[in-house]
């Protein structure tokens, strides 16, 4: 049996609980089986790490995070996500069922778990497919994947287009514990778009996205949940009407929650100037006025979570022209330190809000074990430097994707360690046990 | 000294300047071969159709006694961005010193820039820039205005797709002139108001006011991607017709980057009058420009590779 971790004298930052204040933590089994301003446990007992001055917290919880594997594996693997996530102090992801095959059968599921297990990080929750093959055609067969461990639903990638499937998609469901995850997009009026509609893709003569590609889709799909009781979470909300939609429905009592990835939260449109093809994803950046919105639907509970859309590319299908480049971002190493550093910098989110947006709702979206520190919950946790700087330099990723616009920005604020189930994976940086 | 004309949104006033006043100079010694680019090796790489232009690039290139590569696109695998730093790479170890490229894809120059080391100028990038047009254009205005201060200038068609458009917008304004963008809604974003310009759906409106009216050529598959009822619709709403020339006033100029749709843009019978008899004191400039190219690009070669080092 591993030995008992005993986090001393650091300070707790567990929304869960309430809590922001100095608080030790006993490490046991994988549970936290203790925590009180000061424990006093013989070092013969546990293993004693000094943990004053820094921030303790519920390890983060990624809703979406697309780790390629099966399929594509020159992009990413489940090992080298994983990896990628406990190095930046994510200790759950959530994987999109988008992969070649996709998760649409109770055999990938298993597949995906037994590499999860073996790269023994971050803990891994297959999503499924809301349609088989993706295809928008006729629903998965839920019964079987949610026996095999599925939390949710998901055509991430495309949008379920036929209104009719969604609808009948939402009713069947009431009556599992699950939740349709909808990638908001009418693929007619986004078309060919690379970019968002607005002044930049109109002076870089870039063909354009317009918002109301999500908005109409997002208005569709909660009127759907509205109409059948069924519950929609929506993916990567990333405009001011779609804040409102998601605000009106709520307001109503639809079961709708929502999340926004951090690109959309720290940069809009103007990126795409010089045609970087980095700042290439879907849903566009989008306009300050929208970015504004979304900060402020997070803040008013609108928006429920932060989720990072993780889309890890290999150079060949980014390292493109605009036009030509894959959609998609790169995050799981750097992006809570992306985050801490806003919160240090601009004061647009605490401590607080960062944990609760990015650890406890996640966790509560789907039901997941995590997002908390309380007496006899998994030891899932993020130790915090909030006076560390880094500069994002992706050839020191473990993921396997590059491909972010935030290379070279300095961060201030940073994950030291993450446990997971109170083993520690990550120390100051390095991975342990990670096999390349 | 730039060294490369990827567009000029991001170009110095001065440089368009020196462009200008290059080309003046060098209209005044056309009938002669100079030797400014000997022993310079300039390439065009053409991956959409294009004879005026390429043929534009050639001719100013040799006229200066530059050697000239037209790469055959077509026959090569070159497609995709990765295969086409291969060709670059090629090309330059064999001495290239700039290369001309007309693409789809807006930005492409902009991406190549980073990625090798040679003079890169733009001849069209999707519906990004043509620089070297919008040079031509501002050469052929000032050649018959003499000066573009306070003019007005009325572009009409097809905006939101036209690389001219985002070109020459930022010469005609940092030149004094007054630009009004003319279309139907679906082919005119609001954004281009940010760049102080007037935009309006109303060309009748626009007629009597303008000093140089600049026809946009109409792409047939704006119709065909539902932006437009018909082209008879939009001929009837945006075309210039024998009544419209009507409106415009004496001393005024007509122009075409060409090639012409005759019977959209413009009528048949508007041309015709146009060509044989225009209304007192209206300048037609549709050939003229061709000529006017060869001077300008020259210009900008000579400028781009020669500069001042």
């Amino acid at each position: 049996m591993e030995q008992p971790i005993l986090l001393k004298g650091g300070t707790l930052v567990d929304p869960s609980q309430g809590f922001n204040q100095p608080c030790d933590l006993l490490l046991e089994e994988g549970k936290v089986k203790e925590l009180a301003p000061f424990l006093d446990v013989s070092e013969d007992y546990a293993e004693t790490i000094d943990v004053s001055g820094k921030f303790v917290v519920p390890g983060f919880v990624d809703l979406h995070v697309h780790l390629r594997e099966p399929g594509e594996e020159a992009k990413e693997t489940i090992a080298d996500g994983v990896a990628a996530a406990v190095a930046g102090g994510i200790t759950s992801v959530c994987c999109m069922p988008n992969t070649a095959p996709p998760v649409d059968n109770a055999l990938v599921v298993n597949f995906i778990k037994e590499k999860s297990q073996q790269a023994g990080l971050a803990h891994v929750y297959p999503l499924g497919t809301l349609t088989r093959g993706r295809r928008g055609e006729e629903m998965s067969d839920y019964a079987s994947l949610l026996e095999a461990g599925v939390k949710a639903f998901t055509d991430d990638g495309s949008y379920v287009d036929n209104s009719s499937l969604m609808y009948n998609i939402l009713q069947y469901q009431t009556q599992f514990e699950t939740v349709a995850i909808s990638h908001c997009e009418d693929s007619k009026l986004s078309g060919e778009g690379v970019a968002h509609e607005g002044y930049y893709a109109h002076m870089l003569g870039l063909a354009g996205m317009p918002a109301v590609a999500e908005v109409a889709a997002v208005s569709r799909d909660i009127l759907l949940a509205q109409a059948t009781g069924g519950r929609v979470h929506i993916a990567h909300v990333s405009c001011a009407e779609s804040v409102e939609c998601i605000r009106w429905a709520k307001e109503r009592g639809v079961q709708v929650t929502a999340e926004v990835a951090p690109h959309h939260l720290l940069l809009t449109e103007a990126a795409l100037e010089g045609f970087d093809p980095m700042a290439k994803m879907k849903p566009p950046l989008r306009t300050e006025e929208d970015r504004q919105a979304l900060w402020q639907g997070l803040r008013e509970g609108v928006i429920d979570a932060i989720a990072t859309d993780h889309a890890p590319h290999s150079r060949d299908v980014k390292d493109l022209t605009f036009t030509e480049a894959a959609f998609g971002v790169s995050s799981l190493d750097f992006v809570v330190s992306l985050l801490l550093n806003e919160l240090v910098q601009s004061g647009n989110i605490s401590l607080d809000e960062l944990v609760k947006y990015f650890s406890c709702r996640p966790a509560e979206i789907l039901g997941l074990p995590a997002g908390t520190l309380q007496k006899g919950a998994v030891a899932d946790i993020a130790v915090i430097d909030i006076s560390q700087v880094r500069v994002v330099d992706p050839t020191q990723f473990y993921s396997r994707g590059h491909n972010t616009p935030f290379a070279g920005k300095t961060l201030q604020g940073k994950p030291i360690m993450t446990f997971v189930e109170g083993e520690l994976k990550m120390k100051n940086g390095k991975v342990l046990k990670y096999n390349e | 000294m730039p060294r490369h004309l990827l567009g000029l949104q991001h170009w110095e006033t001065r440089h368009i300047e020196e462009v200008m006043e290059r080309s003046f100079f060098f209209s005044r010694f056309r009938e002669r071969k100079l030797d400014n680019l000997r022993g310079r090796l300039v390439a065009a790489l053409f991956f959409e159709p294009s004879t005026r232009t390429k043929f534009s690039f050639e001719v100013a290139a040799r006229w200066l006694s530059a050697d000239f590569y037209n790469f055959p696109v077509e026959l090569s695998s070159v497609v995709k961005g990765e295969t086409l730093l291969d060709t670059i790479q090629t090309l330059k170890s064999m001495g290239l010193n700039a290369l001309i490229i007309r693409h789809s894809h807006s930005g492409l120059l902009e991406w190549l820039k980073d990625r090798v080391d040679i003079s890169l100028i733009n001849a069209g990038d999707g519906a990004h820039e043509h620089p070297t047009q919008a040079l031509l254009d501002l050469f052929t205005i000032k050649n018959n205005f003499t000066s573009l201060q306070d003019l007005q200038v009325v572009m009409v068609g097809d905006i939101k797709y036209s690389r001219v458009v985002r070109s020459s917008i930022k010469g005609l304004l940092e030149m004094g002139a007054r630009v009004k963008l003319v279309g139907p809604p679906t082919l005119l974003p609001e954004s281009f108001r940010e760049k102080g310009v007037e935009i309006s759906w109303d060309l009748e409106g626009a007629l009597p006011e303008a000093d140089v009216v600049y026809l946009l050529r109409l792409q047939k598959e704006r119709q065909q991607n539902g932006l437009l009822p018909s082209l008879k619709e939009y001929t009837r709403l945006y075309g210039l017709t024998e009544n419209r020339l009507s409106l415009l006033k004496s001393g005024s100029m007509v122009m075409h980057p060409g090639p012409m749709n005759v019977g959209v843009e413009i009528t048949s019978k508007a041309l015709e009058k146009l060509d044989g008899d225009p209304p007192p004191g209206i300048t037609v400039s549709i050939q003229r420009q061709v000529e006017s190219g060869i001077i300008v690009r020259a210009a900008l070669l000579d400028f781009l590779m020669r500069g001042d080092r």
